[in-house]
């Protein structure tokens, strides 16, 4: 097991260093942009002796390594910002001020980021369920008639955009049978049922498109596994059929799936822009869009950075999974 | 009642037959070889007894019984019922037939409580316990272990005692020793002969072995083209042979104890190694591949290193031929210091399917050499390669072929003509004929012969096989962990060993005589009593 806490270790450490060079290249891209960045952060409608302000605490004076060391400084010790007429504290994970809506960008994070997480986690399960059990049937049914209804309703599910799916479902289950109510966002520590009732239209939306990537993507990987020596070998030893395909062809065509899961997670964490518009949630990704529109730059810099951050972690938490479920990733 | 009968088999894959008309019976207790070369239909045999063609899209006709079950009309029930507990199949190549992510006593289990009620506690026990029996050391430790971390003899091994873990009155071996080295062959077919011996199970073994046959059986069946040839005690068929084509396979093997025709002796250096080290890795992982090697190699002669998988054979073909830098010593090339690649130096690869470029016609691949030697004029490369080709056996109209048109033989012969492209003095043979059957095998041998004769062409044939080693070599080499441990003119260091690894490898040589085998299985099992 010494190998394998040395392989978590590494990974980590991977991890941090990654999510470290990635929040240089955004500090660097978005802070050392031609023009006036204290103009631009503090928006267009601000005075000059506000544009002033906004530098002094940007520290734009400063050369650029001590910038970012203070902005990383932000990050983990805190920071105090002084407002003119009074001095205000931004705690330990601090991403800054908004200076267009005078709010610290952590907050604003905060509050979008359950929505968000709500919506994707809750999507994941569908779509990992959806689309794995659906490649496995299809793989097993190769040939048959199951298999290219599969095939068929997977390519289009693939094929139709989010809203397209969203609006149907809605108008269909909201508007025409009234089985729920049109979803509106409902705190999970208010309410959890309402909170899954609410979220149940957009959870679908969301995964039924990501599942037909993971019901194609199992599929081929799963006809691989089966054609390979060891699942011959333990049919010619009389085990079952489910046995042979739950047990020892799917295992081994779960690491693809995995990596893509992780890539998709992170992904849709600041980006289910569409669905989450859709159908009104305020998370991550409208307010990105919003935030990018008015260019208040700070939050937009917060947002990327917690953006990458989840796809970093969810692709390093793959990497574990992986080498769980097939040592030899260990030793390579 | 037979414990097999097979009546009349035929297996059809679309239009090919790959089984025609076989029949067969084997009793309890009795042992029979299904011996062919590649495609004869021996392992479709196999399969058919275990009814694994259901649902394949074969069609199967004639009858097969195996221990009182009809294999094609029973249900799939009934058939699950007879695989593994009835008949047990052993696999070849035991890295890829075992499943990766599970411990191997979990996985004997799992077949175990397939067959039998059990607790999983009992069925991980019996597990222990077969393994045990097959000879794994520490077996209650290493039944924890993934397939991974099981040398090639040991998973062979762990898949014999999967079949025996439902004590099954037929064991199916198909190609059981295939992928391993000698020594590790004959520990695995006396396994086989103790455990046939003590259960008194019945026994077909699928090869292309004649000398594996010879070992191990009764009687043996030689198939060609899904067609039995001749049938037989397996005494009478090797000795006296009735039919043309078992005469030809037979004679096409070669024979570890066959004198090499006289040695053409030359003064003239050719190739000259000393003191060839090479490591990989770095630090504590670091391995010693090639461990202080010197060997000449004289113009016309051929020099054979034979050794087990990891003696370095092949580390030590590619520093020859300068794919590889040596970490330490020097390679010179008549007189001259020697390093990188240089056209006078060609290698053939073992594997003619992955060592040509499968996009690219046959003649552009023999033509690489001409023009990486700045031959620009195309008429003169296509002649060129016309006339290698033609050298090598082929045909000037071949040159327009892709590799997948043409058989593993006529492959070999393109890698040797892209070898010859570049008029080499020396050319490194890195088991040139091991992926071929014996008769193809046979050709290949002749031709390098051949081309040596007329060429005066220095040859470096590095091969595991005992047999072919002294077929085509004046000289041999024996390496092992990277040391050459005997050396020598072929027929001294073959008659006369002196080291006791090279005796322990040449003992373990199958023979073509049973009661050779037998002679020699005796004396094999008091040397690992004493």
């Amino acid at each position: 097991m010494s190998g394998f806490g040395g392989f978590v270790l590494r990974r980590t450490v991977g991890a941090l260093v990654t999510l470290l060079a990635i929040s240089v290249i955004i500090y660097v891209v978005f802070y050392v942009t031609p023009g006036n960045v204290a103009q631009i952060s503090c928006g267009p409608r601000c005075s000059p002796a506000q544009v002033h302000q906004v530098a002094q605490q940007l520290h734009l004076d400063d050369p650029l390594y001590q910038r970012y060391w203070h902005f990383l400084e932000g990050l983990f010790a805190g920071q105090d910002y002084s407002t003119g007429t009074s001095v205000a504290h931004c705690p330990a994970p601090c991403l800054g001020l908004s200076y267009q809506s005078d709010r610290q960008v952590t907050d604003i994070i905060l509050t979008k980021l359950p929505v968000s997480l709500s919506l994707v986690s809750g999507a994941m399960v569908i779509w990992l369920v959806l689309g794995v059990g659906t490649g496995v049937l299809s793989a097993w049914r190769r040939g048959r008639f199951t298999e290219r209804a599969l095939t068929a309703v997977t390519l289009a599910g693939t094929a139709t955009p989010v809203f397209v799916i969203g609006l149907v479902l809605m108008i269909v289950v909201c508007g025409e049978l009234r089985l729920l109510p049109f979803p509106q966002y409902v705190k999970f520590t208010d309410d959890p049922e309402q909170w899954a009732w609410n979220l149940l239209l957009p959870w679908l939306s969301l995964a039924l498109i990501e599942a037909a990537a993971f019901a194609r993507l199992t599929r081929a990987a799963m006809l691989e596994t089966l054609a390979e020596d060891h699942v011959r070998t333990f049919r010619a030893y009389g085990v079952s059929e489910r046995s042979v395909v739950g047990r020892h062809a799917l295992r081994g065509a779960l690491a693809p799936v995995i990596a893509l899961n992780a890539n998709n997670f992170g992904g849709a964490v600041g980006g289910a822009v569409l669905t989450e518009t859709l159908f009104g949630l305020p998370g991550i990704g409208q307010e990105l869009v919003h935030a990018v529109k008015v260019v208040d730059l700070p939050v937009v810099v917060g947002m990327v950075l917690v953006i990458g951050f989840f796809v970093v972690i969810a692709n390093a938490v793959a990497d574990v999974l992986y080498a769980v479920a097939d040592r030899r990733v260990v030793l390579a | 009642m037979s414990l097999v009968e097979v009546t009349d088999l035929t297996v059809e894959f679309g239009s090919l037959r790959a089984v025609d008309g076989l029949s067969f019976r084997l009793a309890r207790g009795e042992a029979l070889a299904l011996v062919g070369e590649s495609g004869s239909g021996k392992s479709t045999v196999a399969g058919a007894l275990l009814g694994l063609h259901r649902g394949t899209g074969a069609r199967v006709g004639g009858s097969v019984r195996v221990a009182g079950t009809d294999v094609r009309q029973a249900s799939d029930e009934e058939l699950r019922r007879l695989r593994g507990a009835e008949a047990a199949m052993v696999f070849q190549d035991p890295l890829s037939s075992l499943d990766p992510y599970y411990a191997i006593g979990d996985q004997i289990a799992e077949v175990h409580r397939v067959h039998t009620r059990v607790s999983r506690r009992a069925a991980r026990a019996r597990a222990v316990e077969v393994l045990d029996r097959v000879g794994i050391p520490d077996a209650v430790r290493r039944s924890r272990s993934r397939p991974h971390e099981f040398s090639g003899g040991m998973r062979q091994r762990a898949l014999i005692a999967m079949a025996l873990a439902c004590e099954p009155d037929l064991l199916i071996a198909d190609e059981p020793t295939t992928a391993l080295d000698v020594t590790v062959q004959a520990q695995i077919l006396d396994l086989l002969h103790t455990l046939r011996e003590e259960t008194g199970m019945g026994l077909l073994l699928v090869t292309h072995d004649v000398g594996v046959a010879a070992e191990s059986v009764d009687e043996v069946l030689v198939m060609r083209h899904g067609r039995a040839v001749e049938h037989g005690p397996v005494g009478t068929v090797l000795a006296s042979p009735g039919q043309a084509y078992t005469r030809e396979l037979l004679d096409a093997v070669p024979r570890v104890d066959a004198p090499r025709a006289a040695a053409r002796a030359s003064e003239d250096v050719v190739l000259e190694a000393t003191g060839l080290h090479r490591e990989f890795g770095r630090g504590k992982s670091a391995f010693r591949a090639v461990d202080d090697v010197s060997l000449t190699v004289h113009r016309g002669e051929t020099l054979g290193v034979v050794g087990e998988s990891g003696s370095g054979k092949t580390t030590l073909g590619r520093m020859l031929v300068g794919l590889l830098e040596p970490t330490a010593g020097g390679i010179r090339y008549a007189g001259r210091p020697h390093t990188g690649v240089d056209p006078a130096v060609q290698m053939v690869f073992q594997d003619p399917v992955s060592s040509l470029n499968p996009r690219r016609s046959v003649g552009e691949s023999i033509a690489d050499p001409l023009r990486a030697r700045g031959e620009r004029d195309e008429r003169r490369i296509r002649g060129r390669v016309s006339e290698l080709l033609e050298r090598v056996g082929l045909e000037a109209a071949h040159y327009d072929r892709y590799p997948h048109e043409f058989s593993g033989g006529q492959r070999q012969r393109v890698g040797i003509a892209r070898a010859l492209a570049a008029e080499p003095r020396v050319i490194v043979l890195d088991e040139p004929v091991s992926a071929l059957d014996v008769t193809t095998q046979a050709q290949v041998v002749a031709l390098l012969g051949e081309l040596q004769r007329e060429l005066g062409l220095a040859l470096v044939f590095i091969a595991h096989d005992l047999a072919v080693v002294r077929q085509v070599s004046d000289r041999v080499a024996v390496m092992r962990r990277g040391r050459i441990v005997e050396s020598g003119p072929v027929d001294e260091v073959y008659d006369a060993p002196r080291e006791p690894y090279t005796k322990q490898l040449l003992a373990a040589v199958p023979a073509l005589d049973p009661q050779l085998a037998a002679r020699r299985r005796a004396a094999r099992r008091e040397l690992a009593a004493a």
